[in-house]
């Protein structure tokens, strides 16, 4: 009898799909070639974040940010009549939930384009299945070398300055203010702690680094790791953490009377987001050495700072003001700014032209590197440091790439943005 | 006996006509539901044979996913690697996985054999943690907390140039599906099948009627962890990727959680198990969607919803329904047998399930 039983809940399983199925089929494009997301009216994008889980301190505020910038520009009549459309899935920093979401966002949703998919490891497997439904995969939030392969995944494209490029930047300051110091390393046990050490020990040589150490997500105990820098008598400790583990680490040391300085990767950086895990002990953060590419939250004079600010007072609640949600509002802006570079018939292919003939200037203090055969983000960044309780920018613009080419300095300065907020055509 | 295995062989077949029929009227995102929805029925089905009919509990039965999952991804991307290819290298993986995971349920299960209630729960718990931290701990095979991708090939070209992908995984993942109901449909109807229920029901009992318990419980836990390791290589071929935090401990409970809400005891009652686990997560979604909230209260509740929901079922399912989802189907469905002269061996088996 069992089997039967079987077949029936089958059977009933079958038609709750076909329902569902059905159900989900909307009648779809509003007239002409079918663009998947596009109307008239709409174009709909999709990204997949870790609102929940072990990375989701500070980063769950990402897509919010980017939506609210969103809210902004449809308020303002979209671009090309369009209002722009983000659905945000939380993935909880878990591979295989990301596989779930944006196959539901490519398959059912239909959206146009994933955008600032967040996290190394989330990202990479899902590169394969972006890349054989030819869904444009923009300015992934991670530093990973990866989403650089134009061969490979032609739809692909960075956001963050890529972890090589920044291990250089952080590396050569070090090697210029710290001569002699003992310098160690803790970083995710990913790509993410890879190829940001594999930056630094460009610069520094093999042998540069004297104590090496790596932590995973799912281990939230690095006094283990922590003892050993301490038990090397590291001077300077370079950490590629994301933020709470950046919090994790820093309180650890504390405990064990461990006090290096400090030197940050930027996703692991963001003054507000770390202070905000420590609590009591933000303290523990003054002097922390950083980098970034993005206008300082805590600079309202600058003219990007205050536009985010108004926005995210205005259609995203308020919420706490932090790198995070200046991280969020950029990325909304450079897509805006690739819609308009797409023109008015909107598609696939056309963005992604659009994007590979790069020039677009906005709130980043680096130069974007998009061209045909380099889709890698951002190519550099500027030192910061924690004073009290602001995170200040010092010293010049560094750019560089992720090969052997030296880290130099970048003169230009960021343009104005315009009165609306909106990137013009 | 014969006879039994025959229909249940037909079944099999009507069943499999029937799945292949619905992959070619669902939308691409539907049949990849379908597959997942197949590769977490093996498993809760071995979990339903070790929990509901040999009275074993296992709190680790997404670590034992793991342990067929890796293997298949390390074989897969070997095979590819020295360029071998064919019809039969997929098989081939999914065996390697269950092979391993077989091994993984003989040692967990020999231990179990030996320990009871709230004992066994903590032996199966500690499987659940100290899988996933072995791929930190041999990080250079299994890459850590990113984990590994695993390479499949293309549908075959013999099905045509536009063959939807997810057709294909729904069809790789239905015929393990189906042999594994198939195969524990005879199990359970079989002599193995008697042992297991009086071993749950009275091990006194099944012992003076001549049964060797430890044995039957290691063979249940062995055969269950098989199946387990099966969906774990299942769900890898699926996502193209294994990673510790797609096999957590959160997943050992929701399986759980998952047998029990279906029906624990039956078959079926995995079956509905595993729809669930597959839908829930979009429904809660679409829940968090729906409500409009303000951005942080959606943020907060999107990824802990389907963790409510589903405590929330499983309250609710323990009060009023204690026989599952299954338990209630064949409640109405026995009822209306009754009317028409009908026995219902079934019902009898869903209430000694239920206790």
């Amino acid at each position: 009898m069992q089997l039967k039983q079987v077949l029936a809940a089958g059977a009933s399983v079958a038609l709750v799909l076909a329902v569902a199925a059905c159900g989900g089929d909307d009648g779809g494009g509003g007239g002409g070639a079918a663009v998947p997301g596009v109307t008239d009216t709409e174009v709909v994008v999709g990204t997949h974040m870790p609102l929940t889980g072990p990375a989701s301190a500070g980063y769950s505020k990402i897509a919010p940010a980017t939506k609210a910038y969103f809210d902004h520009v449809n308020a303002n009549g979209g671009v090309h009549g369009r209002k722009i459309t983000y659905k945000i899935m939380d993935d909880g920093y878990n591979p295989a939930n990301t596989q779930q979401v944006v196959r539901q966002l490519v398959l059912q949703d239909k959206v146009f384009a994933i955008l600032n998919g967040l996290g190394t490891g989330t990202h990479t497997g899902v590169l394969d299945f972006l890349a054989s439904n030819r869904v444009p995969d923009l300015f992934v939030a991670s530093g990973s070398r990866s989403w650089d392969q134009p061969d490979k995944y032609p739809g692909t494209f960075g956001f963050n300055p890529d972890y090589t490029v920044e291990g250089k930047i952080l590396a050569t300051y070090i090697q210029k203010n710290f001569p002699g110091q003992k310098v160690c390393f803790l970083g995710q046990d990913d790509d993410f702690g890879r190829d940001s050490l594999l930056g630094i020990e460009k610069i520094l040589g093999a042998t540069g680094v004297a104590v090496k150490q790596k932590y995973v997500t799912t281990e939230p105990n690095v006094a283990p790791q922590v003892g050993a820098l301490k038990a090397g008598a590291c001077q300077v400790v370079m950490l590629a953490t994301v933020p709470p583990f950046t919090a994790l680490t820093l309180g650890t040391a504390a405990r064990l009377s461990f006090r290096p300085q400090w030197v940050v990767s930027n996703v692991g950086a963001d003054y507000t987001t770390v202070a905000g895990r420590l609590g009591e002990a933000k303290g523990l953060l003054e002097g922390m050495l950083a980098v970034n590419y993005l206008p300082s939250q805590f600079d309202l004079d600058d003219p990007w700072t205050a536009l985010f600010k108004k926005i995210n007072d205005q259609y995203n609640g308020s919420a706490e003001f932090d790198g995070n949600i200046v991280y969020g509002m950029a990325v909304g802006y450079l897509f805006v700014q690739a819609l308009q570079a797409a023109g008015k018939d909107l598609t696939r292919e056309g963005i992604i032209e659009a994007v590979e003939k790069g020039g677009f200037r906005g709130p980043g203090l680096a130069p974007l590197r998009f061209s045909g055969d380099d889709h890698s983000g951002y190519g550099g960044q500027r030192m910061t440091k924690v004073t009290g309780t602001t995170q200040e920018y010092f010293g010049p613009i560094y750019e560089t790439d992720e090969a052997d080419g030296p880290v130099k300095e970048y003169a230009d300065q960021p343009p104005a943005p315009p009165a609306n907020g909106i990137p013009a055509a | 006996m014969k006879s039994t295995v025959v229909r249940h062989l037909a079944l099999t077949i009507a069943a499999a006509a029937a799945l292949l029929a619905l992959t070619y009227g669902l939308e691409p995102f539907r049949n990849y539901q379908l597959a997942t929805a197949a590769a977490y029925l093996c498993a809760t089905a071995g979990l339903t044979v070790l929990t509901g009919l040999s009275g074993q509990l296992s709190l680790g039965h997404g670590a034992l996913m793991a342990t067929g999952a890796y293997p298949v991804a390390l074989a897969q991307n070997e095979f590819r690697d020295r360029d071998i290819s064919g019809g039969w290298v997929l098989p081939v993986s999914l065996s390697i996985g269950v092979a391993t995971a077989l091994v993984a349920g003989l040692v967990v299960g020999l231990a179990a054999a030996r320990l009871r209630g709230p004992y066994l729960a903590g032996v199966t718990l500690a499987v659940a943690v100290i899988v996933p931290a072995l791929t930190t701990a041999f990080d250079s095979v299994f890459n850590g907390d990113q984990g590994l991708s695993v390479y499949v090939a293309p549908p075959p070209m013999s099905l045509g140039y536009d063959f939807p992908y997810e057709r294909w995984q729904a069809w790789i993942a239905l015929t393990g599906a189906l042999l594994v109901m198939f195969l524990l449909a005879n199990l359970l109807r079989s002599r193995y099948g008697r042992h297991f229920r009086a071993v749950r029901d009275d091990e006194v009992a099944a012992r003076l009627a001549g049964i060797n318990v430890a044995r039957t419980q290691v063979l249940a836990f062995v055969v269950s962890a098989a199946c387990a390791g099966l969906g774990g290589g299942l769900l890898a071929v699926l996502a193209q990727s294994v990673s510790p935090g797609a096999f957590s401990l959160t997943l050992s409970l929701f399986l759980v959680m998952a047998v029990v809400i279906g029906g624990l005891g039956r078959l079926a009652g995995a079956a509905w198990g595993a729809v669930l686990l597959v839908l829930l997560p979009e429904a809660s979604h679409s829940v968090t969607e729906a409500l409009s909230l303000s951005p942080s209260a959606a943020q907060r509740l999107d990824g802990n919803l389907p963790l409510a929901i589903f405590g929330i079922t499983l309250v609710a399912v323990m009060l009023l329904a204690p026989g599952g989802v299954q338990g209630l189907l064949s409640r109405a469905a026995g009822l209306r047998r009754r009317t028409r002269g009908w026995s219902d061996p079934g019902a009898e088996r869903q209430h000694s399930a239920g206790r």
